[in-house]
């Protein structure tokens, strides 16, 4: 499909791949990635879907129901790189030994959170990356371990309030700023890696997963997700949350391709981080008189990596 | 089944020498399995090496992953199997450890997964050498677990290793184990069988549901509420409990082919034995050894060689020690349990007994740990002791240690 011809609406009449009915929370900005990323698979393409344990897991596979209408397998927490290695070893075997058909494609996928990618499952998701397995690890990053009750991770942001870091009379929440998984994967030098969210028209979300799944070779896609439990905003306000983290550059499009550095949004007119982190309650004791040294803090560190990335897409 | 059991095809027997890395990696040739995951761990590590040389020479076109970790190794074969691929994988010592948590969904998601363990001690202190700490450690994970004296019963062991995992009445993950070093390194004299007989044995992996079946998605590894979650661990006891005849069936077929039997266990000069040894591994070799100069000297002994630990035949170990009519029974543990009383065979071994409603003495030794050498003079000490104790001369000892620094 050429990008010119992409149109959410038309995108919408797809089955769906993920049935309504599973046990996420209204609102969950996990399943609107996921179900986004799921229309991306042309039709006629079988996938196996991969997922590490989280909330995405127990509340779509409880038994004896299951809302994935393609294969499915979830295993442990910090294992879905190495799952789905296995699962798409296994299609390369059975497809040299004839025990498949040459017309049955499969395509992999396999969705984890942040906790499940950035930290228990980091090293199982290096060396499935690594060893090139032709497959997509899609991360839907919601900045902190939702499923357990919300507490922190190397994804949640610097001075968020968290169940482990609680904001409090001599703590400001988390002390240190968040890893930067995806520049840490296209460190790995693999074929695609992209960094997305829930846009406007989620033509920048469908068009990274398209090229993720079908990009030979690994692929690895970041996707921001916001969590109204742990983040603490009006739920019907999930869009603007997502329009901010990139108006801010807190959280920016780009793409890395075969090595290549793309930036693919630049803002107009770069909003003050006070705008992503306002409307959310998490970072509510920025907002005390007396603290706008964290608010300046963390504008320096987004601005820090905002020239880092563009420095970086620049040199391609 | 019964389609299985028009295969059986006689083999030569094809004398060699190797030691019990090659004749697994031997075995794993003639298998060509789809999928091998595995990490490097001494010593068991000779085996990926081995798979990796007939990969590289195209003579098997088994898919190797070159995992990252052990853990990350039974993650994929989990994956593999899943999807419906013949897989397995090896590992030894903390290797298996750091599976502990795989080994478990391994069993619970049902997959035939075949694991070779060349049984090391776990750390700490870290050492190298044989016991059985690792294969005891998983004991309770839901693995089938057979164990090997020599490097031909560890070769016999992983061809029937398929069909028992594979069978639809069983359906769970086997492990193969061996001792390391002793068993894994030594080359000894054994007798292999050719490759279209043992391939016609171990026949095409077929299925059920797998990720991989066109048009027919499935789902694996689900949230489970306690409504559900009992009646799966309860299906997945039953199904141990029928590996056993599936064993037995297996291991007939086995006779058939190679002319070689193997049950739970072997007798060695148990009948009208005074006192018996219950051993397992490698030492078992020492211990009939050591029983074959104490008959010469007049003495009533004889030697169980456990070779099937999980499922555990309780039953016919009480009754073959019954029907021995021996007086005391030493059993014997090449690894600690730390319950302050006893290994785990020293606790299983006496409950059945037990609950079978035979009573004998029992003693229960812990040897060779951490590679500690076990010696016919070991076994002759333990004897006399036996004696002793059934004779009314000495209390048996509770838990005792054998070949101890003084």
């Amino acid at each position: 499909m050429k990008a010119n011809d992409y149109s959410l609406k038309t995108m919408m009449e797809k089955p769906e791949r993920l049935a309504p009915g599973h046990r996420m929370c209204a609102g969950c900005g996990a399943t609107i990635g996921v179900r986004a990323v799921l229309r991306a698979l042309h039709e006629g393409d079988q996938a196996v879907i991969g997922n590490a344990t989280g909330c995405l897991e127990v509340s779509s596979y409880m038994y004896p129901y299951s809302a994935w209408q393609d294969s499915y397998i979830h295993n442990a927490f910090e294992n879905a790189g190495a799952t789905l290695s296995g699962v798409e070893t296994a299609y390369k075997a059975l497809k040299k030994r004839g025990k498949l058909a040459d017309k049955d494609n499969f395509k992999f996928i396999t969705f984890g959170g942040d906790g499940g990618t950035y930290d228990i499952g980091f090293q199982s998701l290096s060396g499935a990356m690594e060893r090139g397995h032709d497959m997509v690890y899609v991360c839907y990053d919601n900045g902190a371990y939702m499923n357990t009750g919300i507490q922190r991770s190397s994804a949640t942001p610097m001075f968020a309030d968290t169940t482990t870091t609680p904001a409090g009379k001599v703590s400001n929440g988390k002390i240190q700023y968040r890893k930067d998984l995806s520049a840490i994967i296209a460190e790995h030098y693999v074929p695609y890696v992209a960094q997305t969210t829930l846009t406007r028209d989620f033509k920048d979300l469908h068009r990274k997963a398209e090229t993720a799944i079908y990009t030979e070779g690994a692929a690895f896609l970041n996707m921001m997700t916001p969590c109204p439990r742990g983040w603490r905003y009006d739920m019907s306000e999930i869009m603007e949350i997502c329009r901010l983290a990139v108006e801010t550059c807190y959280w920016p499009l780009f793409e890395v391709v075969e090595g290549k550095w793309i930036l693919n949004y630049e803002p107009k007119n770069k909003l003050p981080i006070e705008d992503f982190l306002k409307p959310q309650g998490r970072f509510k004791h920025l907002f005390k008189p007396g603290n706008e040294e964290l608010i300046e803090l963390f504008q320096k560190e987004v601005d820090k990596r905002w020239e880092d990335l563009q420095y970086r897409c620049a040199r391609g | 089944m019964s389609k299985k059991k028009e295969n059986v095809m006689k083999s030569k027997s094809i004398p060699e020498r190797m030691s019990g890395n090659e004749a697994v990696s031997y075995a794993i040739r003639q298998v060509n399995p789809d999928v091998m995951p595995a990490f490097p761990i001494t010593p068991s590590t000779e085996i990926p090496q081995m798979v990796s040389t007939f990969i590289a020479n195209g003579e098997i076109d088994t898919e190797f992953i070159p995992v990252e970790s052990e853990h990350s190794a039974m993650s994929a074969a989990i994956g593999a199997e899943a999807a419906g691929a013949r897989t397995m994988t090896a590992t030894s010592s903390a290797g298996l450890a750091l599976m502990w948590e795989e080994l478990l969904l391994a069993a619970s998601n049902r997959l035939p997964i075949a694991l070779t363990l060349v049984n090391r001690t776990l750390s700490g202190p870290i050492n190298i050498n044989c016991d059985h700490s690792d294969g005891m450690g998983a004991r309770d994970t839901g693995w089938i677990q057979i164990y090997a004296e020599n490097n031909q019963e560890a070769y016999d062991n992983y061809i029937q290793a398929f069909p028992i995992a594979e069978d639809p009445r069983v359906h769970l993950p086997i492990m193969i184990c061996q001792d390391g070093f002793i068993t894994s390194h030594a080359v000894e004299n054994i007798e292999l069988l050719e490759d279209e007989p043992v391939k016609a044995f171990v026949g095409e992996y077929e299925p059920e549901e797998f990720l991989l079946n066109p048009g027919k998605p499935v789902a694996v590894g689900p949230y489970s509420v306690s409504a559900y979650a009992m009646e799966a661990k309860k299906a997945q006891e039953a199904a141990m409990e029928r590996a056993g005849e599936v064993i037995l069936e297996v291991a007939e077929r086995f006779a058939q082919m190679s002319g070689r039997s193997y049950g739970f266990f072997e007798e060695y000069r148990t009948e009208d034995a005074e006192y018996l040894m219950v051993i397992m591994g490698s030492a078992a070799g020492t211990a009939k050894a050591a029983v074959d100069i104490l008959r010469e000297e007049g003495h009533k002994v004889g030697v169980l060689k456990l070779r099937v630990f999980r499922p555990f035949p309780e039953k016919e170990i009480a009754e073959a020690i019954k029907r021995s009519g021996c007086k005391a029974v030493a059993i014997m543990d090449r690894c600690e349990s730390y319950n302050g009383c006893s290994g785990p065979l020293g606790s299983e071994i006496p409950a059945g007994l037990y609950r079978n409603k035979v009573m004998v003495d029992t003693v229960n030794y812990i040897y060779g740990l951490a590679g500690r050498d076990f010696t016919v003079d070991h076994v002759r000490e333990i004897f006399a002791e036996l004696k002793e104790v059934a004779q009314g001369e000495k209390e048996a000892p509770n838990h005792k240690y054998i070949g101890l620094r003084e």
